[in-house]
């Protein structure tokens, strides 16, 4: 104590709100960083997979002997390898096929001891196929007697869902005005920097260890094990550092399972990683769908239906992707106030590469057209779309027609916010006006909004998160967390959390959540739900913490537990900031007095959310949060070329956790947005990928991101760590149809069936030039009926 | 299969180097393979993502395009070499800083090309940054950060006068 006399006081400050750095930036900034890319273990050989390289196949025969005979190589599999282990959301994939049913799909597997020796093997294998039709868009799967992807899935028919609220008849006949639009949301993929990659290897009591990018550690293990025919406990998973994953990690995918019995058949590690163009054909794909949707509203601008039937593209195997409709389902009936809604989703199996989960898991596609057929109904009624959407916004304690509880709802303050500070409605109005006059460079300004779960999504039997805590005789601490750092920064978001609760330098705190035997289980990275899940659980777990460390230090300085807090190092005296004791000293006496204890805490945290159900009629996620995007663009009428020139951004984050890592969060899903909505696409042709190279299909790059103006909203959700909200899919979901909406309010056409290129926007222009002249209606008009 | 080798001899990272190399190894693969600086990325193999950037004389190069026996008598900084011994190199230390490096695959690459244009370019404008990175994708940040990173350490430079 006396040492500590003369220490000034320690004023509380607090961390929340303010710019952190990602812990792993300097390692990644200096090249030090191993990547599971970079990844060399002894003795490893390196996998490669033979894909079809044709949509729909029978398999005739194979012949792998003079692959075999190759000196360096140590195993050559086939589909009879595989055979019977099916794994796979509906149980429908294997790791090697007997039959072809995409172009990705893998024949067979070879590992050697170069990559060289790997890829000149593969070229020794003969297989001889015999091409059957195949199906290439949901509707012609649909069509009876089409071929079958499956023999067992009869009308090539995936998952279905549907949700219907209220009357959709009467609420029709009561609209005074009605939008009826086919939206075709295209094929995109992730483009993770870092192509896909794992590693496996065996040790002889047949316990496997993978290194892989997963971001779902944990259920990975449930998808992994039947696809080896093993026990999920016999499974170890590890995750390196990835060079991104975006959604496209939280499935188990061929080339897992195929390392793994690679590993297994050779017995030493096996690297299996994925070329560019591998990459591009053998990834997941954001699933392009039909959507046809109907929503109506009266005179007064008050919506009174909407309505949804949509086909989606399944591809040739069912993964999350066919489970977007969930989330859809959720937009459909509470992206603003709907009294009746009627949806129901139809996943088609076909010859397709097939759709895996992907930032903003269906919402982008929803959310692309019920921004623009918002759009479309302000016009109709004639109302500024600002005010439209301020009509039907909800307000907090609002509950959707699915149950969706809606605590904290700050949509009125995001759009009155995006509004004011980039003037919108007085520049919509200007841009209108300029519409019909000549001139080739025509400016647009568009509005668009949506809501998404912001506190997880209960669709497990848990949504939960396991957290431990430990401090060392130095006050560092280590906390091992489920939570899957991705790049996302959730790094950040721990460590300040700690350093926020126990007071200590953020320097001072690990974290270790890279590996399932020593981590507790956690869901996942998805729904946008790790800061809000893992900053609860690291929350809990460090109050927990300080509770014991106050109560050693009460026992020790005869002070009151509750007149004390940890600060700068130090344990203090709460309402002056007087240092009482250092936190290592104090926790070296508890360590090492007559009854000793060490500060190592868990926690496993549930949010209070409600299981998904069948239904789909449960407050499934533990927040919700609304983001509002207003596009200014240029549009080259000539070219078609949209440039954005600026996006305002208001959403509601809840509450501000890391500031840096939460912008840095909305700025590259925007790019990701902006991708999607302007030049990303999968060009198939009956199957084949025709542009897998960056050459091809399009990133958005650095002179294309506009400047952004983002405001945050804290709706201070009751629920979330500190108030806070998940946050990072919303602004992938929201860009594209504030473009959408802005090139209607430049040029008067509107694209449904993104991405809006250059040659679709001009020969969009150009044909409603043609029709207007020859007194036709364009896209929009037609899609607009006035009810009787 | 047994491909033809060259000795090449060359400057890497301020070291003199000397090895053999089959003749059709692409510089980024000796980088990677030979030598274990795996900060230097392997994302697109043709020179589409600059993710592989490094200097080479001076330039800036692609080293997926560039075959390893054209680095003979030159001399080679990769990102690993651009850490000066007091700790990150200032362009390293801004893209920390401003949260430029979120999955940071791309990131190394992206450094590269920012160092060599604000070298060849004091007064970089932000503009001039955004197309002088054209070359370099990133899928996770939107690059503004790191546009952010580049213009204060453009804006460091012009205050202290030194550079």
């Amino acid at each position: 104590m006396e040492q500590n006399a003369t220490i000034s006081p320690i004023a509380k400050t607090t961390l929340i709100g303010q710019r952190v750095k990602k812990p792993d930036a300097p390692d990644k900034a200096t090249g030090k960083t191993r990547y599971i890319n970079d990844m060399v273990l002894p003795q490893m050989l390196i996998g490669k997979v033979l894909f079809a390289g044709r949509a729909h196949a029978r398999i005739v025969s194979i012949d792998t002997s003079a692959a075999e005979k190759l000196p360096g190589v140590y195993a050559v599999l086939t589909g009879k390898d595989a055979a019977g282990l099916k794994f796979g959301f509906v149980r429908d994939n294997v790791a090697l096929k007997d039959k072809v049913r995409c172009e990705h799909d893998e024949i067979a597997a070879v590992a050697a001891e170069t990559q060289d020796i790997a890829l000149r093997a593969l070229e020794l294998i003969k297989v001889e196929y015999e091409d059957l039709p195949g199906v290439f868009t949901p509707e012609a799967g649909a069509i009876e007697g089409a071929p079958l992807v499956h023999e067992n899935f009869a009308g090539n028919k995936s998952l279905y869902f549907e949700f219907k609220h209220g009357d959709l008849k009467a609420a029709e006949a009561d609209s005074d005005f009605v939008v009826d639009t086919v939206f075709r949301p295209h094929h995109v993929t992730h483009c993770c920097m870092g192509t896909s990659c794992a590693i496996a290897d065996f040790d002889h009591n047949g316990k496997l260890t993978i290194w892989t990018q997963t971001q779902y550690p944990y259920n990975y293990k449930m998808d992994l094990a039947p696809a080896l025919g093993i026990n999920p406990g016999d499974i170890r998973v590890i995750q390196p550092p990835i060079g991104g994953a975006f959604g496209s990690k939280l499935d188990v995918y061929p080339y897992e399972p195929i390392a793994a019995l690679l590993a297994r058949k050779t017995g030493r590690p096996v690297k299996v990683i994925y070329s560019r163009e591998e990459e591009f054909k053998a990834s997941p794909t954001r699933q392009a769908a039909v959507i046809h949707m109907r929503t109506g509203c009266n005179r007064d601008g008050g919506l009174t239906f909407r309505s949804a039937d949509v086909l989606l593209d399944n591809g040739a195997y069912t993964s999350w992707g066919p489970t977007i409709p969930v989330i859809m389902m959720r937009t459909i009936s509470g992206h603003y106030r709907v009294p009746v809604v009627d949806f129901k989703a139809q996943a088609i199996y076909t010859n397709n590469p097939y759709a895996g989960s992907f930032r903003g898991y269906g919402n982008v596609q929803t959310t692309y057209a019920t921004a623009q057929q918002m759009d479309m109904l302000a016009d109709m009624v004639d109302m500024d779309p600002l005010e439209f959407h301020l009509k039907n916004s909800q307000i907090s304690g609002e509950v959707t027609p699915q149950k969706s509880f809606l605590r904290e709802c700050a949509l009125v303050e995001c759009l009155e916010m995006a509004a004011t500070a980039c003037d919108y409605s007085r520049k919509r109005k200007e841009f209108a006006a300029q519409r019909d006059k000549p001139g080739r460079y025509k400016k647009g300004i568009g509005l668009a909004s949506s809501i998404h779960n912001a506190g997880g999504a209960k669709i497990h039997k848990s949504d939960g998160i396991g957290t431990i805590l430990k401090m060392d005789d130095y006050a560092r601490v280590t906390v091992l967390s489920g939570a899957s750092e991705i790049g996302q920064g959730i790094d950040a978001v721990i460590t300040l959390i700690v350093a926020e609760e126990l007071g200590v330098p953020l320097e001072h705190v690990t974290l270790v959540n890279n590996d399932s035997d020593i981590a507790p289980w956690d869901v996942g990275v998805h729904a946008s739900r790790t800061t809000f899940i893992a900053g609860n659980g690291t929350r809990r777990a460090a109050q927990k913490a300080k509770a014991q460390i106050l109560h050693a230090a009460e026992t020790m300085l005869g002070e009151p537990a509750e007149n004390m807090d940890l600060r700068g190092g130090s344990v203090v005296r709460a309402y002056d900031g007087t240092p009482l004791i250092k936190l290592d000293r104090l926790l070296r006496q508890m360590h090492f007095q007559a009854e000793p204890e060490l500060v190592m805490v868990t926690d496993y945290y549930e949010p209070k959310s409600e299981p998904e159900g069948a239904k789909h009629i449960s407050d499934h996620s533990a927040a919700y949060s609304h983001a509002v995007h207003i596009a200014e663009i240029t549009v080259d009428t000539l070219t078609g070329e949209i440039k954005v020139d600026k996006v305002t951004v208001a959403q509601d984050v809840g509450r501000v956790i890391n500031r840096m890592g939460l912008e840095g969060q909305i700025e590259g899903g925007i790019a990701m947005g902006l991708g999607y909505a302007l030049s990303e696409n999968m060009r198939l042709e009956d199957g084949m990928l025709t542009n897998p190279c960056f050459r091809d299909y399009k990133l958005i790059t650095a002179p294309e991101m506009p400047p952004l103006d983002m405001h945050f909203i804290e709706s201070n959700c009751a629920e979330g760590p500190y108030g806070a909200k998940g946050i990072s899919e919303l602004p992938t979901i929201v860009i594209a149809p504030a473009i959408a909406n802005a090139l209607y309010n430049a040029t008067g056409v509107r694209i449904f069936n993104p991405p809006m290129s250059p040659e679709k926007v001009a020969r969009a222009i150009f044909d409603a030039r043609q029709s207007r002249n020859q007194g036709g209606s364009n896209a929009h008009e037609a899609s607009v009926l006035r009810m009787a | 299969m047994k491909s033809v080798e060259t000795e090449i001899r060359f400057k890497l990272n301020g070291r003199e180097v000397c090895l053999k190399v089959p003749v059709t190894m692409k510089t980024l693969t000796m980088l990677r393979d030979k030598f274990d600086l795996t900060g230097t990325k392997y994302v697109c193999g043709e020179g589409e993502c600059g993710a592989c950037t490094i200097r080479i004389d001076g330039e800036t190069v692609n080293s997926c395009l560039m075959y390893a026996v054209d680095c003979d008598g030159r001399e080679l900084v990769t990102i690993e070499g651009l850490r000066t011994p007091h700790g990150l190199h200032p362009m390293q230390q801004a893209f920390v800083d401003h949260g430029a490096i979120q999955c940071g695959f791309c990131m190394p690459g992206m450094i590269m090309q920012a160092d060599y244009l604000v070298e060849n370019n004091p007064t970089l404008t932000r503009e001039e940054a955004q197309r002088g990175l054209e070359g370099n994708l990133c899928r996770c940040t939107g690059y503004t950060k790191v546009l952010d990173a580049v213009e204060a350490l453009v804006e460091t430079k012009k205050c202290c006068g030194r550079c």
